[in-house]
């Protein structure tokens, strides 16, 4: 049997476990998440040596973004998954007594989760979460750029969760090219802006609904601060550039806009910061991931080729060929023509642009698509409401990076070019179902004017039915009022 | 007598075809299946449509909402309250107009009109000019430790200009009703209404632009290469209700912009019927709900009724009575009867008739006009599966009834099956009706009536699956325009350590506990336990 054969085999195997309604009770759906749990537990070594050997990240960075994400994603889901699946009851107009309406959410079906390599476990893990909750049965595909963390997944969740109804197909691009042919119930993506149109285009064909989590240039606005909130900020700004996977995270801080006259300052804090938690060893980063693979690496080092932007560099900028790390780097005005300025960087390369008047960062951001967050460190509780109603992003963090990820209560998910749709929380168990209508009615007090044939009398009762003018409707059955001639 | 004359080419076979041959530079490829016809001439010489929409007029239209959404305007709650109220005004004005125009497109009756389409219109805008506040609110929502101090809250925001690409068969209804979310959401706007309704696709555009501020709202008529060249644009949202062979033309188009889209679609939306019912009643709501709604062409007209072997005769019986009552012994000239939509549809719905594999399966009517583009309500019993009435959505005044052993049966027949956009059973047993709604997997589902659920705004109305994605109604409609944005807002205090490099075990502890949400833990952490 070829590699199609095999997968279309698998997804077939999938289909007909949901077919059977086994998905469906809370209890399969609690006992896999219950698993989940605890693969995260016994497990949890293992992958802080595999991120750790992979990606080059430090067991504090791996629990912070992507193990202790999983758990407490778990946690709330088992908290509640019991209310998430009851039905959504609400009353109805007197005219349709009696009746009853319910709002039921029911799982999709078969669902495709495809997942990026800078948080192979989170990305995969988590809409998977999200998936189960609702009921699906789930083809899980980690990316072939993170091929350990995808052999584990592969290895071990068929040993956690029930193997009929979970599987993770591993490949690279001509597997998701071949998957995306067959026809899905919903497609969960999370990766660039251009494979996300090509995922849209193939899903187009079966008109399968899609949620893609993609990226931009995600901005971080400098507003003066005073000292100790500025040694703050700038912790926060350090730790949302570098922090998550050397930069290379979906909202992780793209570039920085700062006031001219606050600039020097900003990125005096900004380098002391950077020392304390990297270090200045250039042969010899602490707690810095490391860069994906060759490919990224040069991608990243060749934004530096232009010389009109290597000159503006004013820290780091050293590159290890064979560690494939990337100093935390800092430039101060490059031409805004240039690549490093339009192209989302996913790196550790951070640009600050200065300008007159911190509020042009307003008509700045506006320029550019849509980003998947806007950060803010500012106290002008008018300059907030103005990004707010003025500049439009997936979300908006004010003095803080990256951190709303944690928020369970809030959506997450981009706007036009960072993505369609979101997760997290409930929003990962409603972007995973369908919300079906339903309404009940009873045989009795059949309405003569909802039905044919025709007359005035039925008009003007009709009329008065949508007004919901009751006593009019009495008035006119009892005789006491005419119908008028409209 | 209704006069024809072609404006395009009729194409009659179902090819695609790159229609760079109609409009240079296009990418789609639309079905070009569909016939252009005017339903007269007078109409055409009425018509408000410009000579030519090209992609570079499209580029104009969009460059032009563009600058009117950036400076801001719809975005403030007086502007969408004004447009709201111009557009109950528009509709309180223009009722006799409206109905006029029903009337040419569809021979639709004046109650249907005013039932279907013209009182829910105002009810739509009336219920959104009364909930604008309450919907633009921000939404303040929980926080946990691991943000600790923290707020937060959900701030909807429009998404900028919006498509919005309507059908023929409720013109006024299907246009509107997205058009009203689009702007109670603050969005700016382009309709593109039926070229198949054409009346009312030039009523709309002379009656929105006379009330609506036209630098934000737009009417743009036209057919496939207009069509096309409003799909070439960057969209921040595209709302399409029709059929699912152009959804998928209309979600690729998205798809090269990242547009999200809202598809209203269709499908064979089945009745089950039990023996233990009302007949009367049932036979009444069900009549109404396939031959009062446009003569069954209504997305979630009953499409085919399942019922026992045992009890059809029974149901046959009922129905065929009230449908004398409702509509005479001569259906074909009861003035309660819409026609059909156009010459074409006609065509398809004869191809449905003339089957080999249904003949000597009709049971009642089967009579058809083609001058009048009428089709007399028939009913079919027990066409095969193979039957083409029985694979393609009918939307039209057909009715097959299928029957089956037990009555359970007929949930595993629908099952096997798209989903539809609506399911509806009948029956008083409580066991069914539970089966029914848990395994019955459709965009709405109705217990004891049809099509009902369409007029409850708190319900959404979508579909799912291969009957469409996304919903509207009510605050829906509004959600479905907007985007709703996250805001996280902290202050300088508690800034935890852990979080950031250099890091060391006692930290990882520190922001296990955090992330736990469990203070004890963290004051085990902080105390160097655990």
């Amino acid at each position: 049997m070829n590699a199609d054969q095999e997968m279309r085999r698998s997804v077939e195997e999938l289909r007909l476990t949901f077919k059977t309604g086994k998905t469906r009770t809370v209890g399969w759906r609690k006992a896999q998440l219950r698993a989940i749990l605890r693969l995260i537990h016994e497990n949890e070594n293992t992958l802080f040596h595999l991120l750790q050997s992979e990606l080059g990240k430090h067991p504090v960075e791996s629990y912070r973004d992507e193990i202790g994400v999983v758990k407490k994603s778990v946690d709330h889901a088992l908290n509640c998954i019991d209310q998430w699946m009851s039905p959504k009851k609400g009353r109805l107009p007197l005219v349709y007594f009696p009746a009853s309406r319910q709002v039921l959410p029911e799982p999709l079906g078969v669902v495709l989760i495809i997942a990026s390599w800078n948080f192979p476990i989170a990305l995969t893990l988590d809409p998977l979460i999200g998936a189960i909750s609702a009921g699906n049965t789930v083809v899980l595909k980690p990316s072939e750029l993170s091929p350990n963390c995808a052999s584990f997944l592969a290895n071990i969740l068929p040993s956690y969760l029930d193997p009929k109804a979970v599987k993770v197909i591993e490949g690279g691009r001509e597997v998701s090219n071949q998957l995306l042919q067959y026809k899905w119930d919903k497609i969960f993506f999370t990766g660039s802006t251009k494979v996300g149109k090509i995922v849209m285009a193939a899903a187009a064909n079966n008109l399968t609904p899609v949620t893609l989590e993609l990226g931009g240039k995600c901005p971080a606005i400098f507003d003066f601060l005073p000292n100790s909130d500025l040694k703050v900020a700038a912790k926060r700004v350090a730790s949302g550039k570098w922090g998550p996977c050397a930069g290379q995270a979906g909202i992780g801080i793209d570039y920085m806009l700062v006031e001219q006259k606050f600039a020097s300052t900003v990125i005096e804090q900004l380098k002391k910061t950077i020392k304390r938690f990297y270090g200045d060893d250039a042969k010899n980063f602490k707690n810095l991931s490391k860069i994906i693979n060759k490919g990224h690496f040069d991608r990243l080092r060749s934004f530096l080729e232009d010389s009109a932007v290597a000159n503006c560099i004013v820290y780091g900028g050293s590159f290890d060929d064979t560690s494939l790390i990337i100093e935390p780097t800092i430039l101060l005005d490059p031409p805004l023509d240039a690549e490093i300025m339009n192209e989302e960087i996913f790196g550790p390369l951070l640009p600050i642009i200065t300008m007159d008047n911190i509020e042009e960062s307003i008509e700045f951001i506006n320029s550019k698509p849509k980003p998947l967050a806007i950060y803010a460190f500012t106290k002008n509780e008018n300059f907030k409401k103005r990004i707010l109603a003025e500049t439009s992003s997936g979300s908006v963090t004010f003095n803080d990076t990256v951190i709303q990820f944690l928020c369970d209560e809030l959506p997450f998910g981009g706007v036009g070019q960072s993505g369609i749709g979101r997760y997290h929380g409930k929003y990962s168990f409603d972007t995973f179902s369908h919300e079906k209508a339903v309404l009940e009615r009873s045989f009795y007090f059949e309405l003569e004017p909802w039905h044919p044939p025709w007359n005035n009398f039925k008009l003007q009762f009709l009329r008065l039915v949508y007004n919901y003018d009751y006593v009019g409707m009495l008035l006119l059955l009892l005789g006491l009022k005419r119908p008028s001639n409209s | 007598m209704i006069k024809f004359y072609r404006r395009y080419p009729s194409i009659t076979h179902r090819q695609h075809r790159s229609f760079s041959d109609l409009s240079s530079n296009s990418r789609f490829h639309l079905p070009i299946d569909i016939d252009y016809t005017m339903a007269s001439e007078e109409q055409a010489k009425n018509s408000t449509a410009p000579a030519t929409f090209d992609a570079e007029a499209a580029d104009c239209l969009m460059k032009e909402l563009r600058s009117t959404f950036l400076d801001g305007k719809t975005k403030s709650y007086e502007w969408r309250s004004s447009q709201l109220k111009s557009l109950l005004k528009m509709l309180e004005d223009s009722d006799k107009q409206i109905c006029d125009a029903l009337f040419s497109d569809l021979s639709k009756p004046e109650m249907e009109a005013y039932i279907h389409e013209i009182a829910m219109i105002k009810s739509s805008c009336k219920l959104a000019l009364k909930k604008l506040k309450d919907w633009m609110k921000p939404e303040k929502t929980k926080t946990n430790l691991g943000t600790f101090p923290s707020s937060a809250e959900i701030v909807p925001e429009p998404l900028g200009v919006v498509l919005i690409i309507s059908a023929w068969n409720y013109p006024l209804l299907l246009s509107v009703d997205p058009v009203i979310g689009a702007i109670a959401a603050g969005n700016a706007v382009v309709l593109k209404p039926s070229e198949l309704a054409p009346a009312m696709s030039s009523l709309l555009a002379k009656l929105l632009g006379k009330y609506l501020d036209s630098s934000a709202i737009k009417v743009v008529e036209g057919a496939v290469p207009e069509t096309s060249a409003l799909l070439e644009q960057k969209w921040d949202k595209i709302f399409y209700t029709g059929n699912g062979r152009v959804a998928r033309v209309v979600m690729a188009a998205a798809a090269n912009n990242l547009t999200p889209v809202v598809l209203e679609l269709g499908g064979k939306s089945p009745v089950l019927v039990d023996s233990n019912i009302d007949l009367t009643v049932t036979a009444r709501r069900i009549l109404s709900g396939k031959w009062g709604c446009n003569n069954g062409q209504a997305c979630v007209a009953p499409d085919y009724i399942i019922t026992t072997k045992q009890y059809a005769p029974v149901l046959i019986d009922s129905l065929k009575h009230n449908l004398v009552k409702f509509f005479g012994e001569d259906p074909m000239n009861s003035p309660d009867l819409s026609r059909v939509g156009h010459s074409r549809h006609f065509a398809r719905l004869k191809k449905l008739l003339d089957d080999d594999k249904i003949s000597g399966k009709i049971i009642h009517g089967g009579q058809t006009d083609k001058s009048n583009l009428k089709i007399a309500p028939t009913i079919v019993l027990d066409a095969p599966e193979d039957s083409l009435i029985m694979s393609e959505e009918i939307f039209g005044p057909l009715l097959p009834i299928v029957t089956v052993e037990k009555i359970e049966d007929g949930i595993e027949f629908i099952n096997s099956r798209p989903k539809p956009l609506a399911a509806y059973l009948f029956t008083n047993t409580k066991q069914l009706k539970e089966e029914f709604v848990s395994n019955i997997s459709a965009g709405g589902v109705v217990i004891n009536d049809v099509t009902l659920h369409l007029m409850v705004d708190t319900l959404p109305f979508g579909g799912v699956g291969e009957s469409g994605t996304g919903a509207y109604h009510g605050k829906f409609s509004f959600d479905a325009f907007s985007h709703k944005k996250a805001v996280l807002y902290r202050g300088f205090f508690g800034d935890a350590p852990a979080r950031y490099p250099p890091y060391t075990p006692g930290k990882l502890r520190l922001l296990k506990a955090l992330l736990d949400g469990s203070l004890f833990g963290i004051i085990r952490a902080l105390f160097g336990f655990s």
